[in-house]
């Protein structure tokens, strides 16, 4: 039997709210199915399972906020018998917080202090609610009754059913976008604190990806057209992967590797947020996939709709301003990484080719890194590798 | 299709990508992506959008022609049904 906890959606995250199941008790979830929804500063996050087996019991009751690390379901794993059905009452739900073994307390960005459901297992109900509860995965001890001496009745089970069902139309796409802006505060502002940051430019030729990207588009429909930033995360991606010091995470006063590229894309929300959410394997994918992964993740992202791993997952950070933007960007690294790759806009400059000049397409991509896992030196080298690969993109 | 018709259509997907833009307040020739502040990937989206809705595939090469409302609203009767004609 293993628990099924609120997870750590980022350094910033102290809590979350549950409000989705998607799945019932008896279901069988594998490996990376989505399971809940959790409200966040960051939105609703879509949270997936990372063990298999069965959904024996749901923990905590719908709209409560819970510190990070509290079970809110048991999931009995293969081979395990089923528990007898004269269970031991609901366990205590002590908020056993567990958070990332180094995370310095982060300043603290949900103000209200986490409050853990009511645990009453001796909860009056109905026998009627009771069983219609246990059908449906309904908490008990995290409602109220409106029955005799405050006992839960068949129809109290029956409306918290339609809120389940009703509670998540409200709140999707609702981005809380004065808590987003709290908990970008919270992180840019231990970046600063604690990464020691260094920033190297370099400007580089992408008249090649230009021509190539105009040649491959044309005989494409709309649906499948690529941008100049596919090949952007793409070449940073490889370089990741060939510079793994700029790829991973530090914690505990050293540097961890991560053993997959996963790039987290900024991507502005309108009205005034941000969120840098993982585009997986973007090192492995092919530009087509990466391209349809993108539009799906700036899209989701933007309606609220992130999943949980998207969030906690990111070994380095892609930032781009687009064509309206400024030639440079000097980005905050986003920790616990240890760098993030900004691009400018794409401007026309006159440039020395095969010594005449001429006009040509430059983009300014820049680094920041955290001096505690790299040098200036090793950041050069990495910054030279994108530019490198973007001057063949048909290799990308 | 009427020019009113058109420019609904065309106010309806830029509303999909840009909620809050007023498109009755845009100035008809003003630069979209600035107007209601429109990235790449935004221009592709609608794009996209006017080929599914009305089988219009805009080559890259024309979205130029189409960065203003009045110049969307053009290119779009211009090619409407030209493959019936």
């Amino acid at each position: 039997m293993v628990d099924f906890r609120m997870p750590s959606l980022g350094a910033d995250m102290e809590a979350g709210t549950l409000v989705e199941w998607l799945v019932k008790p008896g279901d069988q979830v594998k490996r990376g199915d989505v399971v809940a929804v959790v409200e966040t500063q960051k939105g609703a996050i879509e949270i997936e399972t990372f063990q298999a087996g069965q959904i024996e019991q749901f923990l905590v009751g719908l709209n409560s906020k819970v510190p990070v690390g509290t079970p809110l379901a048991r999931i009995r794993t293969e081979g395990e018998e089923a528990k007898p059905a004269a269970a031991a009452p609901p366990p205590p739900v002590a908020p056993a917080i567990e958070r990332a073994p180094l995370a310095p307390a982060p300043p603290p960005p949900v103000a209200p202090p986490p409050r853990a459901p009511a645990a009453l297992p001796g909860a009056r109900a109905s026998p009627a609610a009771r069983k219609l509860a246990e059908e449906r995965g309904i908490d008990l001890s995290a409602m109220a009754g409106s029955g005799p001496q405050g006992a839960i009745t068949f129809a109290d089970v029956e409306r918290r059913l339609g809120e389940a069902v009703a509670a998540p139309e409200k709140r999707r796409g609702g981005l809380d976008l004065a808590a987003m802006r709290l908990a970008i505060a919270a992180a840019m502002a231990r970046s600063k604190r604690e990464i020691p940051h260094y920033y190297l430019a370099h400007q580089v030729e992408v008249t090649a990806c230009e021509q190539w990207l105009a040649e491959k588009n044309a005989a494409l429909p709309p649906d499948n057209r690529l941008l100049l930033g596919a090949l952007a995360i793409k070449a940073v991606g490889l370089a990741a992967r060939r510079f793994p010091a700029f790829n991973g995470f530090y914690r505990d006063n050293r540097f961890e590797p991560a053993p997959a590229v996963h790039v987290g894309v900024a991507v502005a929300i309108r009205g005034g947020g941000l969120a840098a959410p993982a585009l997986h394997d973007a090192d492995r994918l092919s530009l087509d996939e990466l391209m349809s992964g993108m539009r799906d993740l700036v899209q989701r992202t933007r309606a609220g709709r992130i999943r949980g791993s998207e969030m906690s997952d990111p070994t380095i950070t892609v930032s781009s301003l687009g064509e309206r933007g400024v030639e440079a960007l000097y980005g905050i690294i986003y920790p616990p990484q240890v760098a993030i790759v900004g691009f400018g806009k794409a401007t026309m400059r006159p440039w020395v080719v095969d010594g005449a000049i001429g006009p040509r397409s430059v983009v300014t991509i820049t680094l920041s890194g955290d001096h505690r896992a790299t040098d200036g030196h090793a950041g050069a080298l990495f910054l030279a590798e994108i530019g490198k690969l973007l001057q063949e993109p048909d290799k990308l | 299709m009427t020019d009113s018709d058109i420019r609904k259509v065309v106010e309806e997907e830029l509303n999909n990508i840009a909620p809050e833009a007023d498109l009755a307040s845009v100035d008809p020739e003003a630069d979209l992506r600035e107007a209601i502040d429109i990235d790449s990937m935004d221009f592709l989206n609608f794009i996209t959008a006017i080929h599914h809705r009305l089988g219009i595939n805009i080559p890259e090469l024309d979205y130029p022609k189409l960065i203003t409302l009045k110049g969307a609203d053009a290119y779009i009767a211009a090619h409407l049904g030209s493959g019936k004609a």
